[in-house]
């Protein structure tokens, strides 16, 4: 290793002075490394940005490595105005609205039972909801594909939403439980001084204090379900239910689509996604470590 | 060296443990609030199993047509179906792709980050970095599928034959996607690879905060390379973490779906399917849904398997820790 910058002469060296030390050869070397691997990561996105915004016959005659030659907004409007983006668009954001709300209500009257009524069998009960996480959904989708057909939720959100709201809260009603199990008993015990029910209790008192890891739930049953293909490929049928991923993905399989417009497609599909990413960069990053070390 | 325990145990008696204090001391009350999550579950999740679970001992066209009862047929087509076995063989590829490769590389670039990046050149620096390898986390496997798609095709159309002519100076036309199964599966498993590296980069540098800095100036005053800190040090307080990784990603590369069902959709010639497509595919396209419910049941049961051994694993190095 490079880095071994220790055995150098000025051998009295504190642990205070080591903080202020030139950066060594090596050091700079990993650096170099680690921002090309970050190009490399964010090299497919750079294309889509290139290409995007050229005309079919500038893409055409141009290497995709190219500047376009003039900035064209026809592959963004083709997607826009002849696939209806909006509408899927809509149809995302509604779905995975709806689930983050439900699951975390589900999540949290689950976890209330388990982890502050600590139920006989509580154990138990955490991995019978897991088992919602564990399941494949080739496992699933064709029982509840004939399901959702004889109630008519075929090609409606609602088939989506249901399903998702089990998957998801299977999450919620995991991590929340845990956090429950350790609620500080002085906080129980003084609302129960007060008189107040079980559900008073949870309305008022644990759900606000547990407010900072519901919102984190919220965020990831969000963005889970926005992401999600198979079942979704599976009940919505329809060109007006379809959600942002299902709808490039049918452009993708049509053999007459322009390959701008499918450009222009990916990137506004992945708009969305980064906006949010920005929004709660700072969530996710928490929340994901909270799911791994509970 | 003795490693301090990385996680607090709850070491706490039941007496300190959450409870509403009760009149009566019933727990009885609270099964109340199971109702909406136990019907939506039940629904959901167990009927759909057992269905399947009973149709893989039937034959059955879907729709109107009347099941016929199979026995152990379908089980027993299961093991000498060819394309179901290479689909397994297959997953042994997605586990190196999506476990493998990102959680060795995502040590390495963890440590690099945290440890000399984020210490050596500012916070700053290190966590745009990481937002980087983590933003195709958070992008839909089908919105990445087509955009490699495209980057991928055939013929002088694809950007990366273009790209590859550009630097050869010969004309490349390497069918990538459907030419062989050596470049199909090489060009899924570069999309996981890409896909997946994030997801342990963020964690392990989140692991790493938890590790006292004075372990590290310690070993440093010792003499100790950074190669022999991360060894002694580094890997073993981060151990819990290594497992959750290598379980949730475990899991996912058997479920794995949509990389294949968009990229290649098995192909060429059924080569690239993994169990889940195979399922999906014999459920949409075959004749038997019962053999396609035996597909399935078999991948839940694998899943299902492959998460309690690796609890078990986990339980029992914790209480070696302990």
């Amino acid at each position: 290793m490079a880095t071994t910058a220790i055995g150098s002469p000025s051998a009295p060296d504190t642990a205070a002075n080591n903080k202020t030390r030139p950066r060594t050869g090596g050091e700079w070397i990993v650096l170099i490394l680690t921002i090309i691997g970050a190009l490399v990561i964010f090299f497919p996105f750079l294309l889509l940005l290139l290409n995007a915004f050229k005309s079919p016959a500038d893409y055409a005659n141009s290497s995709p490595l190219d500047f376009p030659t003039s900035f064209s907004v026809e592959g963004i409007q083709t997607f826009w105005v002849e696939q209806n983006f909006p509408r899927a668009l809509w149809n995302s954001v509604f779905i995975s609205t709806m689930v983050a709300l439900i699951a975390v209500v589900i999540s949290v009257l689950n976890a209330f039972a388990i982890g502050i009524g600590r139920v006989k069998g509580r154990t138990w009960l955490v991995l019978v909801f897991l088992m919602a996480n564990l399941v494949p959904q080739e496992m699933l989708f064709d029982p509840l594909f004939n399901l959702y057909d004889e109630i008519g939720l075929l090609s409606n959100p609602w088939s989506v939403i249901i399903t998702f709201v089990v998957i998801q809260s299977a999450f919620g009603t995991y991590l929340l439980s845990s956090l429950y199990g350790t609620f500080p008993k002085e906080i129980l015990e003084a609302a129960a001084l007060d008189g107040a029910s079980r559900w008073r209790t949870l309305r008022s008192v644990i759900v606000p204090v547990s407010r900072p890891t519901i919102n984190v739930l919220m965020v990831f049953f969000f963005i889970w379900t926005w992401n999600e293909f198979l079942l979704p490929l599976a009940f919505l049928n329809t060109s007006d239910s379809l959600t942002v991923p299902l709808l490039l993905e049918q452009l993708n399989g049509e053999r007459q689509t322009d390959t701008t417009t499918l450009i222009a497609g990916t990137l506004i599909s992945i708009i969305p996604t980064i906006i949010f990413f920005l929004i709660f960069q700072r969530t996710l990053t928490r929340g994901i470590t909270a799911g791994a070390v509970k | 060296m003795t490693t301090t325990p990385t996680r607090k145990r709850a070491g706490k008696s039941p007496h300190d443990m959450a409870r509403i204090p009760q009149r009566g001391g019933s727990t009885l009350g609270y099964w109340l609030y199971f109702i909406p999550g136990a019907i939506l579950v039940g629904v959901v999740i167990f009927w759909p199993i057992v269905r399947n679970f009973r149709l893989s001992f039937f034959h059955w066209r879907g729709g109107r047509a009347e099941e016929s009862f199979a026995g152990l047929d379908n089980w027993i087509a299961l093991f000498q179906d060819e394309e179901f076995i290479r689909s397994f063989g297959n997953i042994i590829l997605v586990v190196v792709a999506m476990v493998i490769i990102p959680t060795l590389l995502g040590l390495i670039v963890a440590a690099a980050l945290f440890d000399v990046v984020g210490r050596r050149f500012g916070g700053k620096i290190s966590s745009f970095l990481r937002a980087t390898y983590y933003l195709p986390q958070i992008l839909p496997i089908a919105v990445a599928g087509v955009m490699f798609s495209w980057i991928l095709k055939p013929n002088s159309d694809g950007v990366l034959n273009q790209f590859l002519s550009f630097i050869t100076g010969s004309d490349v036309t390497v069918n990538w996607l459907g030419g062989s199964y050596g470049t199909a599966m090489g060009s899924v498993m570069v999309l996981m690879i890409w896909i997946q590296l994030g997801y342990p980069v963020v964690i392990f540098m989140a692991a790493l905060q938890r590790v006292d800095p004075e372990l590290y100036e310690a070993a440093e005053l010792d003499g100790a390379h950074w190669y022999q800190r991360f060894q002694a040090i580094t890997l073993p307080m981060i151990r819990p973490e290594v497992f959750v990784v290598a379980l949730t990603t475990t899991i996912a590369a058997l479920k794995v779906f949509a990389p294949v069902f968009i990229l290649t959709a098995g192909g060429p010639n059924k080569s690239t399917y993994v169990p889940s497509f195979y399922a999906y595919n014999e459920f949409i396209n075959g004749t038997d849904k019962g053999y396609a419910a035996a597909i399935a049941s078999a991948i839940t049961i694998v899943v299902f398997v492959v998460a309690v051994i690796f609890i078990r694993v986990q339980n029992r190095a914790e209480r070696k820790d302990a």
